[in-house]
């Protein structure tokens, strides 16, 4: 155990220092000079300079790669070119939102997916195995932008029971900033649970067909104990491999569903980001993502060996 | 089933008693697509920063009125020297900033002397660059002496970047900003939203609202909802595609109104084939501006020929120079030595005048045989190969600041565009206050631009605002990019 822990932390390392360096000389290449844009079309080529020197950007690559990572090192990000302001700060606040959201989010995914595959797979090929598959296959196609809008113009323009959008801060209230989650959590959450309940429902039937399924039923256990107990146990490995990539997602990648909403959440600043050239804060925002997904993959393989005693033994 | 009811009507009830009343109200939330990077408007030339703060937050000299005069503003009057070359401008007294600090001449020589010194990161320079000195009278008295007499002098001291701050706060304008004007800073939520609130110690008539909201909405198709549900009660840039669902709705003012931007099809005039003359008329005449208008901008927007707005008093209607006409398009083409055809590059910014504009453009050029290859870019890369490394052929921007039809004079500007008689003309411009005089010059300006093709004018960008029926004295027209809410009130 203590062997497969130390390999899976030596791995995780080599990949934060392999993505810092891929991150920075991506960025590098991009086009652009967050300089000029920030200047505008009227400044002259010297004033550009003079910024540029300001905010460091003249200074040798090397240098200031070494700089920034010897920053994240000691925790410390940099300080945004536009915003001006500690990277941490600016992200600390963007993951108020985010965080909150994604876990929301990924509750109601799973408390949805799972008992609509468990459902699924146990009547497989039935009426309600063929309607509860389409529902998800709808949910997969159906655009979530599309569907965010559905949901606005329901609870929000016609009932009035929440808010179109925007994020008035936990300093505003838990309800009210809770509120605003709602529909972006409905809206992020649906997709995801039509692709974790496939996933179940295909998990499952694989492990209803093995040996020792028929053999618990032989020996008297009711099927509701068989499902639950021996099957969905044996089947959550490709479950929890969806859930751990299906947070990683929601942390970051929610952009879409930010934007229609007009939330500050993590994804909209990483875009703003990019589009002003903000290269420090896409650089060490893009790292601490890296980051939060290593170690969700790490909590998902440590937990294979808590579902899966097998994995444990045998290491 | 009936406690499933039950708990049902209570989740209702528990979300609908969320939403407030008003009676007369005094606040007003309003949406804005693009967040400001700092809210200092003398150093960055983001839009997003003066449609927020200026004539709101910070004051100037002078400043522009929503028909692109120019108004007293800490400024209560000035005199003019014979020569031309010097300001003595009257200050208004009692003014203070909004951190209690005094205004004062020392404030005006400060800003105007930061704004033009050697280490000045001012996004438009280029205003302060006639000033000799900035003098003190008295602590309400300032003498600006010139260069060189400028025409344009007061208006450029109307600009955002030319606002006035004072020493102590200017450092921290970006996080924190303080002026003189009506409203107050009071908080910014990254991302989400700026608020400003009355100032009580305001030197002029204060304004009615007491607190303002600039909500930061990203998404044109979120635009639409925000204002039926009456989270959003405004939106001074409304997106013109989306306007059909709201414009017949009573509850909702759709104003269309002008602005600065003039929207264009931009040439590189030193890349062949498009050094020749006939080739670039070639261009002209091939595009339709009714269809691009109707395509790129819901049919709002009128036709430009030369680089002026319609808006502006010394406009001259040159759109009759180049009327859509294919035959004569391939006939100049065949002069040009060009009777097959060539192919060019488009590159297209990311608004969607540029996007939409730029299929249909490129469909119109197909017509007389060219054949462009779209090519999307991003602002930053927009800036970086287009704008500086002049890496292109055709392009389309519309140019949003007032009065800027020097650019094309500017010597190494990406036009790459060099004609010594036109260089001529704006000097004089430059030197000239008479307005008569100025009148003639400009309106040669023009015809030269239209004669000399130097790039395909297409038409001036509209401005489209959507607010609530009962809101009263918000701009009809951008001048310049500001939502000045000054006299804006809740009428009944």
């Amino acid at each position: 155990m203590t062997a497969y822990l130390l390999k899976r932390f030596a791995i995780a390392l080599a990949t934060l220092v392999l993505a810092s360096m891929v991150v920075f000389a991506v960025l590098e290449i991009l086009p652009g000079d967050p300089a000029r844009l920030m200047l505008g079309m009227n400044a002259s080529a010297d004033q550009v300079e003079l910024l540029r020197n300001q905010m460091g950007l003249n200074a040798p690559l090397a240098w200031r790669y070494l700089h920034w990572a010897g920053g994240l090192l000691s925790l410390d990000f940099g300080r945004s070119y536009t915003y001006s302001v500690p990277v941490l700060d600016l992200v600390r606040e963007r993951l108020a939102v985010s965080l909150p959201l994604a876990l929301i989010a990924l509750a109601l995914s799973t408390i949805i997916a799972i008992p609509v595959g468990l459902f699924s797979a146990s009547r497989r090929g039935r009426a309600g195995d063929t309607v509860a598959m389409g529902a998800a296959q709808l949910g997969v196609a159906v655009p979530n932008f599309w569907f965010a809008l559905m949901l606005i113009y329901v609870f929000a323009v016609w009932l009035r029971l929440v808010p179109a959008g925007g994020f008035p801060g936990w300093g505003a209230g838990i309800w009210p900033a809770a509120k605003s989650l709602m529909l972006p959590a409905v809206a992020l959450a649906l997709p995801q649970a039509a692709i974790l309940a496939r996933v179940t429902r295909s998990a499952l039937i694989e492990v209803l067909n093995e040996d020792y399924i028929r053999t618990a039923r032989a020996k008297g256990l009711p099927y509701r104990a068989v499902l639950w107990r021996h099957a969905l146990r044996n089947a959550m490995i490709p479950v929890l491999t969806i859930l751990g990539l299906q947070f990683a997602f929601l942390l970051a990648g929610t952009i879409i569903i930010e934007n229609v909403f007009y939330l500050p959440g993590l994804g909209r600043l990483v875009f703003q980001a990019i589009t002003q050239r903000d290269l420090i804060v896409v650089e060490s925002v893009v790292m601490l993502l890296v980051a939060a997904v290593i170690a969700v993959n790490l909590v998902v393989d440590l937990s294979y060996a808590v579902v899966d005693p097998r994995l444990r033994s045998r290491q | 089933m009936r406690l499933w009811k039950t708990i049902l009507a209570a989740a209702v009830l528990a979300l609908a008693t969320g939403s407030p009343t008003f009676a007369a109200r005094t606040d007003l939330v309003i949406g804005i697509p693009l967040e400001p990077p700092h809210l200092d408007p003398t150093a960055g030339a983001a839009a997003a920063i003066d449609e927020v703060l200026y004539a709101n937050v910070f004051e100037g000299l002078t400043r522009i009125g929503q028909n692109g005069e120019v108004l007293p503003d800490l400024a209560e009057s000035w005199t003019i020297s014979d020569d031309g070359k010097t300001y003595t401008f009257k200050l208004h007294s009692g003014v203070k900033f909004h951190d209690g600090a005094d205004f004062s001449a020392d404030d005006v020589k400060f800003s105007l002397d930061r704004a033009r010194a050697d280490n000045s990161v001012n996004a438009q320079k280029a205003l302060f660059a006639e000033i000799d000195k900035v003098e003190i009278v008295d602590p309400a008295t300032v003498k600006v002496t010139l260069k060189n007499p400028q025409g344009s002098f007061l208006y450029n001291m109307g600009w955002g970047d030319a606002v006035i701050v004072s020493p102590k706060s200017a450092d921290t304008n970006k996080e924190k900003p303080v002026g003189t004007g009506p409203f107050k800073f009071q908080s910014w939520s990254k991302g989400s939203s700026i608020t400003l609130v009355k100032s009580d110690h305001y030197w002029g008539t204060p304004a009615s609202l007491d607190k303002v909201e600039f909500r930061i909405v990203p998404d044109a198709a979120a635009y639409v909802p925000a204002l039926l549900s009456g989270d959003i009660q405004a939106f001074p840039f409304f997106d013109p595609e989306s306007l059909a669902q709201v414009k017949d709705d009573p509850r909702f003012k759709v104003v269309i109104g002008s602005t600065e931007g003039e929207t264009i099809l931009s040439i590189n005039n030193k890349k062949p084939p498009f050094d020749k003359l006939q080739v670039r008329q070639a261009i002209s005449y091939a595009l339709d501006r009714k269809a691009i208008i109707d395509g790129a901008s819901a049919g709002l927007g009128l036709p430009i020929g030369s680089h002026m707005s319609p808006a502006n008093k010394d406009y001259v209607d040159l759109t009759g120079r180049y009327p859509h006409d294919i035959a004569k398009a391939k006939e100049l083409l065949k002069e040009a030595g060009l009777e097959n055809g060539f192919k060019a590059t488009l590159k297209l910014p990311p608004p969607g005048y540029a996007r939409l504009g730029g299929e249909i453009i490129a469909s119109e050029l197909r017509d007389v045989g060219i054949n462009l290859e779209i090519i999307p870019v991003e602002w930053a890369q927009w800036l970086d190969q287009v704008f500086t490394k002049k890496d292109y052929d055709l392009t389309i921007v519309s140019h949003t600041e007032p009065n800027d039809i020097d650019i094309y004079s500017r010597k190494d500007y990406y036009f790459n565009y060099d004609n010594p008689t036109f260089d001529r003309v704006i000097a004089d411009l430059n030197l000239t206050s008479d307005e008569a005089k100025r009148k003639e010059l400009l309106a040669q300006a023009q015809k030269i631009l239209a004669d000399d093709a130097v790039v395909g004018f297409l038409y001036e960008l509209p401005k489209v605002g959507v607010w609530d029926a009962k809101l009263q004295g918000l701009w009809e027209n951008a001048p310049i990019q500001a939502n000045d809410l000054t006299k804006v009130k809740w009428g009944e």
